[in-house]
């Protein structure tokens, strides 16, 4: 390529960064503002990039925040449930995925093709009658109803994995049957261990769905001592609305995490989206 | 590979979490609804029988519904194409070998995996019309910027601009789509004397084709069940009912009225709309979807 359409692309894609990255610094920013520095004046005002900057700092907003909302007792939910639903959304997905992939059954076909059509089935047909069953069972306000479904697997891991073990080699799996072994001790032993990849790909996913899930808290948490970070944010939006350096101190204490996590998961993000673009 | 032996006890119990939850969580809800959208039920008394009542009363009464329709097939015509638009775009411009690509990448990257409720917050908050970056911004070129969520026409923009934001997502996927062309069509082309316009015409577009109908079902879907966006930043729809998504609209039907057999008849024609775009957009497919 030559020197000078080098550098026009440079000029586009930083061009094209300011719009993808402005929000995320203009939410950090306001964090560390003082309402004084948010509302000067008659609040007309345009924008200067030396506004990004707080002067004066005022991390106070965060202990503020905390003050008026309990976020530490939400992140602590938040993290349970990520570890509850990943585990049970994981574990019960391999299991499944295992029986798809390696075990001859009747009606398999039937049931694997069932299982990708309900990926398509819109939640709102069935949340009505599965409101109904967990408010019989006496577990609207728990977090039950966004634990126990995990751990019947999802459609859309299970197909994953399946794909996924059907790649592995059967060779050994072939000769540990002739030993005698069963098809669990095969599943554990040698089939888990050798897909951490994927594995990791779907716990990364659930924890991000479990961290994101706005809808399931929406419908079955009624205490205020059970919200997750992303039910408790919106509460704090619809009852303390105009506080913006509140605001955006609980979004940053929100969101940060995940950014973390994607720095120290770079590639287990990438890949994991990549590849369930890939095999539609 | 070979899978192993026939058993089906064995095979039953490995799928027995999956077939449980099936039968719970699913199927029997699925059929549960269908009864239910011919009822009258509030969830504390039983349901009672209407007949179609419910679908009469919807598809000829009910004004928010077709509004509500309306705002969602609008979403997801414009969205979805500018979406895919813009993420090949983005793709395309970061398939290339140009120092710090990879921090390019990850600036892009990064709004996608943003929770919708603090992009929402933060959505709010950049809208703000007298103290918010983008109306600041667009007074720096002495332009008064509109009321946005505050204002009929610009609220539904609002929420179109905000989730162009989140193409990230999908631009990995286009991403790994490109690297997956073989190096040997763009050499072949090259060689015949295709100019950069040809080869993205005639060697990239097509084998990137699978990827992008892909999205394009997946946005469809997603259009459909638009909810948390709406519901976070305008929670009664918005000013005249323009932001007021169909799923938004079935919420506050169910939750906020307590009118579960009506909501019912909303998600089966919500149900039956998604399988027929589903179907239409699976059957157009071969007229331009090249498998390589």
């Amino acid at each position: 390529m030559e020197k000078g359409n080098r550098l026009l692309i440079h000029i586009v894609l930083i061009c094209l960064s300011i719009p993808a990255i402005l929000p995320l610094i203009w939410m950090i920013s306001t964090s560390f503002k003082a309402e004084t520095q948010i509302y000067t004046n008659t609040g007309m005002q345009s924008f200067q990039i030396s506004s990004l900057w707080p002067s004066p700092m005022h991390p106070q907003n965060y202990s503020e925040a905390l003050q008026t909302v309990p976020f530490g007792i939400y992140l602590r939910n938040t993290l349970i449930l990520c570890l509850l639903t990943v585990l049970g959304a994981v574990g019960s997905s391999a299991v499944v995925a295992y029986g798809f992939a390696r075990i001859d059954f009747k009606g398999k076909e039937m049931w694997f093709a069932l299982m990708v059509a309900t990926m398509a089935l819109p939640g709102q047909v069935t949340m009505i009658p599965v409101f109904t069953i967990f408010r019989n069972l006496g577990w609207y306000g728990t977090p039950l109803p966004l634990i126990v479904p995990a751990f019947t697997g999802s459609a859309f891991f299970i197909f994953l994995l399946t794909q996924f073990f059907r790649t592995l080699p059967a060779e050994m799996a072939e000769a540990a049957r002739v030993d005698g072994s069963s098809e669990w001790r095969i599943f554990t032993q040698l089939v888990l261990p050798l897909s951490k990849p994927a594995l990791a790909t779907c716990a990364l996913f659930q924890f991000l769905g479990t961290w994101n899930d706005f809808f399931g808290p929406l419908l079955y948490l009624n205490d205020p001592n059970s919200y997750t970070l992303a039910y408790g944010l919106q509460q704090f939006l619809s009852l303390h609305g105009g506080k913006w350096a509140q605001l955006m101190a609980a979004s940053t204490i929100f969101t940060i995490p995940i950014i973390v996590l994607f720095f120290f998961a770079q590639k287990t993000f990438i890949q994991g989206i990549a590849t369930t673009g890939g095999k539609s | 590979m070979k899978p192993g032996r026939t058993n089906n006890v064995t095979g039953y119990l490995f799928i027995a979490p999956w077939l449980i939850g099936f039968f719970v969580f699913t199927f029997i809800p699925f059929l549960q609804s269908i009864y239910l959208s011919f009822t009258r039920y509030n969830i504390i008394t039983p349901p009672r029988w209407v007949g179609f009542a419910n679908y009469q009363m919807l598809l000829t009464q009910d004004e928010l519904f077709w509004k509500s329709a309306l705002v969602t097939v609008k979403f997801a015509v414009i969205h979805v194409p500018l979406a895919v638009v813009v993420g090949v775009c983005l793709a395309l411009l970061l398939n290339r070998e140009v120092k710090g690509i990879a921090a390019y990448r990850t600036i892009f990257f990064l709004p996608s995996i943003v929770p919708t409720v603090a992009t929402s917050v933060v959505f709010l908050w950049i809208l703000n019309p007298t103290t918010g970056m983008i109306n600041n911004l667009l007074r720096n070129f002495g332009i008064q910027g509109p009321a946005w969520l505050n204002d009929p026409f610009w609220a539904f923009w609002a929420l179109v601009i905000m989730s162009l934001w989140g193409v990230g997502g999908s631009m990995v996927i286009y991403l790994a789509g490109l690297k997956d062309i073989p190096v040997h069509l763009y050499e072949a082309a090259i060689i015949d004397g295709a100019t950069p316009i040809k080869r993205l015409r005639h060697v990239t577009l097509p084998m990137l084709s699978p990827v992008i109908f892909f999205n394009l079902v997946m946005g469809v879907i997603g259009a459909f069940q638009y909810f948390t966006q709406a519901y976070v930043m305008t929670p009664n729809g918005g000013p005249q009912d323009s932001t007021l998504f169909y799923s938004l609209y079935l919420f506050n039907r169910a939750w906020k009225y307590y009118d579960m057999g009506y909501a019912s008849a909303m998600a089966w024609i919500l149900f039956l709309i998604v399988v027929t775009l589903t179907a239409i957009v699976f059957r157009s497919q071969k007229k331009w979807v090249h498998y390589g």
